[in-house]
């Protein structure tokens, strides 16, 4: 613009029609432009819908508490009560779950759809962790579809684990058991731990050093693991010892974790989950794991 | 939608007094400043004298010396970049972590943890959920255990002695910021902090006194050493699990 006076007053815009702000820099001036009218009175909305909110909902603090709001409102009433509505949903299907017991829902083919389907959910969020999608575990975490079980695979075995679980210190009635570090106490020389590992592996079918004094093994086994492994070595699921003729090796088959197991002992650690589940829930976990491929009667 | 009828002035009204704001900088910094204040002090300042922010529980301890390195490592390693502490009040965090966060299960958490992404899962109730055994493997590779796990490994915890030769400091800058740790706890702190990985030390026992219920046994499958893995699964395996739920009164606590 050609005009560089320095505007004091506001003054007509002959091309908009607006008034300008009656100030120039360097001969700039600026529309006075007022806000859309549509756009105020949002603006005076949202003011008039707060005063609202105030009274409706919990708001201001006071002294000692805070204003409670005419619609007493309270987020965790109201995510109670979405759980109580939740689990009145569940019982219309499911509510025999809750007296039924262990055999009633494994002989009865709706309540077993039911609980599978609800305890295949509660696995996901809770077991697969360490047993794995599905249950077939790894990494030290056994297997739960096979028909190897170290504690027992029946129904009252499974939910005593799932309850109390193993070696569990915060719980008095979880599953204890401690197998000795037989080289690390100096019970077994290592070199008695090499006989005693190929007499073992003799008897689960795998390959054996030429030249082992497989007797000497055998009398080994039955000084030091017999007591708990058993005589025939097939294990006692009372004392969470597993059957050592079989193919199934929680920590590895090969020679060098059979030594470390000799030497430093095993113990897996399972945590209890009474208290964190609901007693229903529970059931129903156990019943999908017992129904995953080596339930026992 | 622009209003382009009026030709005229502006009237001036009680809005034109704004433009003190508008054309002095100085002035307007001090007007938000002044504004922000008032947020603050009504949004903010009441929490801190409002007896109904904190609800009453039982069970809630401060951390012990070795839960208190854990939670150091913690913040280190930036584990809050990628795991909230905070169950919302919602039906479905309700039904796959346990019951919602309270106010009081972070009062000793100085800061606190609550995060605010979730890259991975919730960390609030992850105590007494697995294993030691089961954290160990998962720090040192998170995909052994996990297959589908984005998370990195961290191999060096287990690998690198735990430093708390400052633990006693940590733990009177705690109090000073309203952490009840006593003359007592600060002073036991480095014997505490041993005797809760090896349940055999001497002073094992003033230990449990002092802090009930804590998990006294070797956390990293190594007795010989104190690591920074232990330091770290003491913490995980002690969250959420101090409040006892069974005397907690829901009705009570409704927000």
């Amino acid at each position: 613009m050609a005009d560089t006076t320095q505007n004091t007053h506001a003054e007509l815009d002959a091309v908009s029609g607006q008034t300008t702000t009656g100030h120039s820099w360097d001969g700039i001036r600026e529309l006075n432009t007022p806000l859309p009218r549509w756009w105020l009175w949002t603006f005076y909305l949202t003011i008039l819908w707060s005063i609202g909110y105030w009274i409706v909902y919990p708001a201001w603090p006071l002294v000692s508490s805070h204003t409670k709001g005419l619609l007493g409102y309270s987020s965790r009433a109201a995510v109670a009560e979405d759980i109580r509505r939740l689990e009145a949903r569940r019982d219309q299907q499911a509510a025999v779950l809750r007296t039924a017991d262990l055999e009633q829902i494994r002989n009865d083919p709706t309540l077993l759809r039911l609980a599978v389907a609800r305890g295949k959910a509660a696995f996901g969020d809770n077991c697969a962790g360490c047993h794995g999608l599905g249950g077939v575990g790894g990494n030290t975490f056994p297997n739960l579809t096979d028909d190897e079980w170290i504690w027992g695979g029946t129904l009252a075995d499974i939910s005593t684990t799932i309850n109390h679980g193993i070696r569990w210190d915060q719980d008095n009635n979880s599953r204890v058991s401690q197998m000795l570090a037989f080289g690390r106490t100096g019970i077994l020389k290592p070199a008695e731990i090499g006989t005693v590992v190929e007499y073992v592996r003799s008897l689960a079918g795998l390959d054996v050093a030429n030249g082992t004094d497989l007797a000497a093994g055998a009398k080994l086994y039955a000084d030091n693991c017999a007591s708990c492994h058993g005589d025939q070595a097939k294990g006692n699921k009372d004392l969470g010892a597993p059957d050592l003729t079989d193919a199934i090796w929680l920590y590895g088959s090969s020679r060098a974790a059979m030594v470390e197991t000799v030497t430093n002992g095993r113990g897996g650690v399972m945590p209890a989950w009474s208290g964190r589940l609901d007693p229903v829930t529970i059931k129903a976990l156990t019943v999908y794991v017992h129904s995953l491929g080596g339930g026992q009667k | 939608m622009s209003d382009t009828t009026s030709g005229k002035a502006p009237k001036p009204s009680l809005w034109s007094k704004h433009k003190i704001f508008e054309t002095n900088s100085i002035i307007l910094v001090l007007g938000v400043l002044v504004m922000i204040s008032f947020g603050g002090l009504v949004e903010i300042a009441p929490l801190f004298y409002l007896k109904s922010t904190i609800e009453k529980v039982d069970g809630m301890r401060p951390y012990t010396p070795l839960e208190l390195a854990g939670r150091a490592i913690y913040v280190r390693e930036g584990c809050y970049n990628c795991h909230s502490q905070m169950i919302r009040p919602l039906r479905d965090e309700i039904e796959r972590y346990g019951h919602y966060s309270l106010a009081a299960e972070s009062m000793y958490d100085k800061p606190f943890q609550w995060g605010s992404k979730r890259t991975g899962p919730d960390l609030a109730r992850v105590g007494a959920k697995y294993s030691d055994d089961w954290h160990l493997q998962h720090l040192n590779a998170p995909r052994s255990i996990v297959p589908q796990s984005i998370m990195p490994g961290y191999p060096f915890l287990a690998k690198t002695d735990l430093s708390y030769d400052d633990i006693a400091t940590e733990m009177k800058v705690q109090s000073m910021t309203g952490v009840p740790y006593t003359k007592e706890m600060m002073a036991a702190a480095m014997d505490d902090l041993r005797a809760q990985t090896d349940p055999d030390h001497p002073k094992a026992a003033d230990f449990a006194r002092r802090y009930p219920k804590a998990n006294m046994r070797d956390f990293d499958g190594n007795p010989q050493r104190i690591t920074e893995a232990d330091a770290l699964i003491a913490y995980l395996q002690v969250l959420g699990t101090l409040v006892d739920f069974t005397t907690y009164d829901n009705k009570a606590n409704l927000r």
